[in-house]
């Protein structure tokens, strides 16, 4: 879901970054006010298990590969607005050093995984997990269902993203100038490997790291247990 | 909270092991012959499906010289699996370092009244 650099025309990346700069640091702000010091790490603790989760690529056999992004499982901890920034760090040193995703882009993805996928996740998870016990198998289902569908939200808007640039930018001789391919292709494209695998991913990530910290230490699991 | 700070202390052992695990994410891909991410293609890729690279796409591609593209070493992409999964663990724990570090500096900023 890292859109590389020249997929997306400058009237689509401009406007990304037009709106994830403030964003950001909205979220900033209010992640100072919730936060404490002795909480930073474990802010970097859930930045880093992104960057690293997102390194374990899935191939469906003979076809393309795909990843979980870890931001619903940081939402569920931190709350949704650190998970972005959690995420956004993790997306932009990927693109700085390891040209994962484009340096144009990184508006649409930190829009993308950093800010869809958290908020996706986070209202999901609270609203199937309600006032379960912390130890109640509610409690990892609505981590799993949360996973599964803020990865699919955000691999729409990515398809959306990829598919409207035929419309905004071609040649002259109609050629498409960035992101070849249609809406009618790319938003099924994502949205079926998304559904159909990578989806199911983020889910079991979730779920496990909410089924690990029930037995360890359910106090991490109460809202926001870490930021508090 | 004592019990909390030992749970951070095993999930930061639990981040390690995925780090050094990570190459599943190389290999897997590679046994089960699945390509790019769909929307990730090259520019060798793109021509290869399209016929032609188009151009706003050629201009804007090449921009960014990454120091480690894919996760590897420059010039390690015709190295076998083994080389390239030791590239890839250097690389997750190079990304982890700069990570933790970019928090932990910004946390001290904006948190230095805080105790």
């Amino acid at each position: 879901m890292h859109i590389p650099d020249g997929y997306l025309s400058p009237q689509t990346y401009v406007p990304f970054y037009a709106f994830i700069i403030p964003y950001l640091a909205v979220a900033a702000r209010k992640v100072k006010n919730t936060i404490r010091s002795r909480q930073v790490p474990l802010l970097a603790l859930g930045a880093a298990f992104s960057f690293v989760i997102m390194m374990f690529n899935v191939p469906i056999p003979g076809g393309t590969t795909g990843h979980a992004v870890g931001g619903v499982i940081v939402a569920i901890l931190l709350g949704p607005w650190a998970a972005s920034i959690a995420v956004s760090i993790a997306l932009i040193v990927q693109a700085l050093l390891f040209g994962d995703g484009g340096i144009t882009a990184i508006g649409a993805n930190c829009f993308n995984m950093g800010m869809v996928i958290p908020f996706v996740g986070y209202y999901t998870y609270k609203l199937i997990a309600g006032n379960s016990e912390i130890t109640s198998s509610r409690r990892w289902i609505a981590g799993a269902v949360a996973g599964y569908l803020a990865i699919n939200v955000a691999a729409v808007c990515a398809g959306i993203e990829f598919g409207i640039q035929p419309l905004i930018a071609s040649a002259p001789d109609g050629h498409p100038l960035y992101a070849p391919y249609p809406l009618s292709v790319a938003v099924p494209a994502m949205a079926l490997e998304h559904l159909m695998l990578f989806g199911f991913v983020e889910a079991l990530v979730t779920a496990l790291v909410i089924k690990y910290l029930q037995k360890a230490d359910n106090e991490l699991l109460t809202v926001y247990g870490g930021a508090r | 909270m004592s019990k909390s700070i030992s749970t951070v202390k095993k999930m930061w052992i639990g981040l390690a092991v995925l780090a050094l695990l990570s190459p599943i994410g190389l290999i897997l891909p590679d046994k089960f012959k699945a390509g790019s991410a769909w929307g990730e293609w090259g520019a060798d890729e793109i021509e290869k499906m399209l016929g032609y690279v188009p151009q706003g796409m050629k201009k804007l591609a090449e921009m960014w010289q990454a120091p480690m593209p894919d996760y590897a070493f420059k010039g390690w992409d015709k190295l076998g699996l083994g080389m390239q999964s030791l590239a890839y663990v250097v690389s997750a724990v190079l990304g982890i370092a700069v990570i933790v570090a970019i928090i932990m500096l910004l946390g001290k900023i904006a948190l230095k009244d805080d105790k």
